[in-house]
């Protein structure tokens, strides 16, 4: 049985990149522009193991932890700020995010 | 192999200020708690004390240069000459916020313990020798800025603030991350000095691989966003209008010296051989950031938002000492650098002072008349102006003369023009707030409160700093271009 090859992943890897900025630009609640942020970082990681796989090498695997690490703590905090947001102004939308402009 | 008690306490050493910037943090969380309303404000001078003794801890470093912890951090002239600006400009702040918080009803712990943390992460950045390293500076001082900016969290533009800047941070640092991948899979490597062996040892008939080309597009997006050039610019004056003044202060200044620190590792270390490349990148980047903040200053009635802006326009100044891609441009950029956190922090504090409570207080016309109510404040806000401004005398001034100079010799004349025409429209806006001061009828409702003496002690010092480097700039230049020289030692060229 053949392998799958790792070019394959990387074109996986560049297409959730791909709609994790789409979703970022065109979104407009925050939720859900924080989760394609979340999404970069997957194909972030997805990469990451598909050139270890390539190399084969362990130093790609070992930032995926510290990316998957750094993405929680930034969810956390993240998360935070949301809620703070949501609070003091009762609507997700980040149209209404707009109190300072030029 | 297990490796010997001396060398791990060797490496011990040469992270001493990001252990002891932790050290104070951690502490400071901890007995946040038992701290008795009124006794906050210790906590704050807890904090400076950490920074201080941060600051001394470099010079322990600077006794152990050498790669620590199997080549992941890098002790260097050039990394400890960006730890000292660096923490230099995170005291300042935090002598800013002591009375700041109190005004507000702020004085808590975390506040200062997130500096703290800031300000580790950008030292490790400083001194990263591997991608990961840096990563993770890049994110612990980002994430405690996310949380920093939305401090007054029952004031909406402060929390619209934090949430534009979080939002958009994660975000680049997404393009970062996946820069770095790209770089991984082109060279197996992402270790800073190693992708440089990689990229060196190809025979010179092949063209660089694109992934890594793709890989240092992405990374200049991703850092782009952190020091604030253009056209990654666009959050940046509502992050800066809304955080609270002091943080304002920080953020303006110290991450930006420490992402530019490994802007200058990556791509004159790793990529010093694709300089053709990513010259003009560089270039058009270094114009764009020059016209936007200015001309985006220019428009502004709001004394807080114009110095976001105009903090825009410098980092635009750094890069043209960048494009020079010389050691004479690194070593201005340094002394740039240095000269930008000390007129920056005062100018933001003096803002800080004068926004009273609830940062009411920002608008031009609130200026008005200052100079004959609190004449060494107006002389202090005007020194830092003209500093900005780059007038003679001051630090600023020469920052911007070497930047040029540096820029000349490797004659990239039109770069230097488009500067010299872009600090004749910086002179405006900042002039009207000095006429504002000095020729402007006072408003009758003002009446002026005495600066603080933490407050003035961190307003002389950003002074006396700023005229320091403006007329006896031997010293600091001198460290500027050794550090450079250790820089470009690393490169090869």
């Amino acid at each position: 049985m053949s392998m799958i090859p790792v070019s394959w992943y990387l074109v996986l890897s560049a297409i959730l990149f791909g709609l994790g900025v789409v979703a970022f630009v065109f979104k407009r609640n925050i939720i859900t522009i924080f989760m394609s942020i979340e999404l970069m970082l997957n194909a972030v990681n997805l990469a990451f193991v598909a050139f270890a796989r390539a190399h084969n090498q362990l130093d790609g695997l070992v930032f995926v932890f510290f990316v998957i690490v750094v993405a929680a703590a930034e969810a956390a905090v993240g998360l935070a700020i949301i809620i703070m947001l949501a609070q003091n102004r009762e609507s997700l939308n980040i149209e209404r995010v707009n109190l300072l402009k030029f | 192999m297990i490796p010997l008690p001396a060398e791990q306490l060797l490496n011990l050493h040469r992270v001493a200020p990001e252990v002891v910037l932790c050290v104070f943090g951690i502490v400071i969380m901890v007995v946040d708690p038992f701290v008795q309303a009124a006794g906050r404000r210790a906590l704050g001078w807890l904090a400076f004390i950490g920074a201080l003794t941060a600051l001394a801890s470099v010079h322990l470093a600077a006794h152990f240069p050498g790669r620590a912890y199997s080549d992941l951090v890098n002790v260097d002239r050039f990394s400890i000459f960006v730890h000292v600006v660096v923490i230099g400009a995170a005291s300042l702040a935090i002598l800013g916020s002591l009375d700041y918080l109190e005004g507000e009803g702020l004085q808590r712990g975390e506040y200062y313990a997130l500096v703290l943390f800031a300000t580790a992460g950008m030292g490790i950045l400083a001194g990263a020798n591997e991608l990961v390293t840096a990563f993770i500076g890049l994110e612990m001082s980002s994430i405690s800025s996310y949380v920093l900016a939305g401090f007054r969290r029952r004031a909406l533009p402060s929390n619209e603030a934090s949430v534009k800047y979080f939002l958009l941070g994660s975000f680049a640092t997404a393009f970062f991350l996946y820069g770095i991948a790209m770089v991984y899979g082109a060279t197996g490597t992402t270790l800073i000095s190693g992708i440089q062996t990689f990229l060196v040892s190809l025979p010179p008939s092949q063209h660089l691989p694109a992934l890594a080309i793709l890989g240092l597009g992405l990374i200049f997006v991703g850092l782009g966003f952190k020091v604030v050039v253009a056209p990654f610019q666009a959050y940046a004056p509502d992050v800066y209008e809304g955080a609270p003044t002091p943080v304002t202060a920080l953020l303006a200044s110290a991450p930006k010296v420490a992402t530019f620190a490994l802007m200058l590792r990556v791509f004159y270390v790793s990529f010093g051989s694709a300089q053709h490349l990513w010259f003009w990148v560089i270039w058009i980047s270094a114009v764009l950031t020059m016209f936007i903040g200015n001309l985006g200053a220019l428009m502004q009635t709001n004394v807080k938002r114009m110095l976001g802006y105009s903090s825009i326009a410098h980092a635009g100044y750094i890069l043209v000492a960048f494009a020079a891609s010389t050691d004479l441009g690194i070593a201005a950029a340094l002394f740039y650098l240095s000269a930008y956190v000390l007129m920056k922090v005062g100018a933001f504090l003096v803002v800080t002072h004068l926004g009273q409570q609830g940062e009411r207080r920002l608008a031009v016309a609130d200026y008005a008349g200052l100079g004959m109510k609190q004449p060494v404040l107006a002389a202090c806000f005007s020194l830092f102006l003209f500093s900005l401004l780059g007038l003679p005398v001051t630090g600023g001034f020469l920052g911007k003369f070497f930047a040029f100079q540096s820029a000349l010799d490797a004659k990239i004349v039109w770069l230097v023009v488009i500067a010299g025409i872009n600090s004749v429209i910086g002179a405006y806006y900042y002039l009207r707030v000095i006429i504002a001061m000095y020729f402007w009828e006072p408003s009758q409702d003002y009446t002026p409160t005495p600066v603080a003496p933490a407050l003035s002690a961190a307003l002389l010092v950003a002074a006396a700093g700023t005229l320091y480097l403006g007329l006896l700039p031997t010293r600091v230049l001198v460290l500027a271009k050794a550090a450079a020289d250790s820089l470009s030692l690393l490169s090869l060229r």
